[in-house]
């Protein structure tokens, strides 16, 4: 079945994006990020290590995987807008997640940052998918400002809490023009589903995948909770009865 | 005259006038997917070399990593 997911006029085939942070090694991650199929990958900019060994840009590169830095870390507007800026420098990409978080315990996005850094980046040229609270007034205020995208999260980053507030999700769905991607708080592959089923255009995660006891293996569930969720939205769930209704005929 | 540079958080002496693509170049071989601030103002790649840095100059060189 022909369903891409679009997001600024690119066509993906894959509804996976993946980040790579917590990867054991370049080998684990380059087959968890072939198992999941992902077509869009998150990267973070850090200062050049002269002992580094391997490049994570070069490996997505090699897999044809598009590149999306984010601006992890960053507690300002003005420091994330710096980050993106030296990300498109170094990428040659003006797409950019735009993390803007709280503090370090919760890693919740701060909304005011956020919307302000949204702000200044889509004024910038940047192609901004902002990751945001799950909070829908903040996604219309986002959208408003002209992001490709929003990024709700299910619960806090790498929590694998799944998401916590579905009736928010659906909420952001309805009323949202672009993409809505559910971003972190996916602990295992029916959370990944259930994001699909509720609507969303895509997921984004890592931590259930890099950290999971065998990564490559859960890459491919995930790949195929995307899918099957994607798939039972698509057909429509039957509602939620009180009481039954048989499946069979009547006994005459 | 020495200078001192701060590059990515470490001091640096210098006896003669550096760009930024000497700075760079301190840190790694093979700029490219690499990226540069002066004073928290990004730089293009294509103005490194014709950047010189005073003393004093905080400087960061930056690249993608495993993130997110």
């Amino acid at each position: 079945m022909d369903d891409p997911f679009v997001i600024a006029g690119e066509s993906f085939n894959s509804r996976l994006i993946m980040g790579t942070g917590g990867s054991p090694s370049m080998e684990v991650l380059d087959r968890a990020l072939l198992a999941s199929g992902t077509e869009l990958t998150t990267v973070a900019m850090r200062r050049v290590d002269p002992a580094a060994t391997g490049s994570v840009p070069e490996l997505l590169a090699a897999r044809g995987i598009r590149v999306l830095p984010n601006t992890a870390g960053c507690y300002t507007a003005a420091e994330a807008v710096r980050v993106a800026t030296l990300a498109r420098e170094a990428l040659g990409t003006n797409w950019v997640k735009l993390e803007v978080i709280a503090d370090e315990r919760t890693l919740l996005p701060d909304p005011l940052e956020l919307l302000t850094a949204a702000e200044q980046l889509v004024a910038d040229g940047f192609v901004v998918l902002p990751y945001t609270n799950d909070d829908p007034v903040l996604a219309r205020r986002l959208e408003q400002a002209g992001c490709a995208a929003v990024m709700p999260l299910g619960s806090p980053i790498g929590s694998g809490l799944g998401i916590r507030n579905q009736h928010n999700i659906e909420l952001i769905v309805e009323s949202a023009g672009v993409p809505v991607v559910l971003d972190a708080g996916i602990g295992t592959a029916s959370d990944a589903a259930i994001a699909m089923e509720l609507g969303c255009a895509a997921v984004l995660l890592a931590t259930s995948v890099t950290r999971a006891r065998d990564p490559e293996l859960m890459a491919a569930a995930m790949r195929q909770g995307v899918s099957a969720g994607r798939l039972a939205f698509l057909a429509g769930r039957v509602p939620r009865r009180r009481y039954a209704l048989a499946s069979s005929p009547p006994v005459t | 005259m020495t200078m001192t540079v701060i590059l990515n958080g470490q001091e640096r002496r210098s006896a003669d006038p550096l760009s930024l693509a000497d700075a760079v170049a301190l840190l790694t071989a093979a700029p490219s997917g690499v990226a540069a601030a002066v004073n928290g103002e990004v730089v293009r790649r294509a103005a490194w070399p014709l950047t010189q840095l005073a003393d004093g100059d905080e400087i960061e060189v930056v690249t993608a990593v495993q993130g997110g």
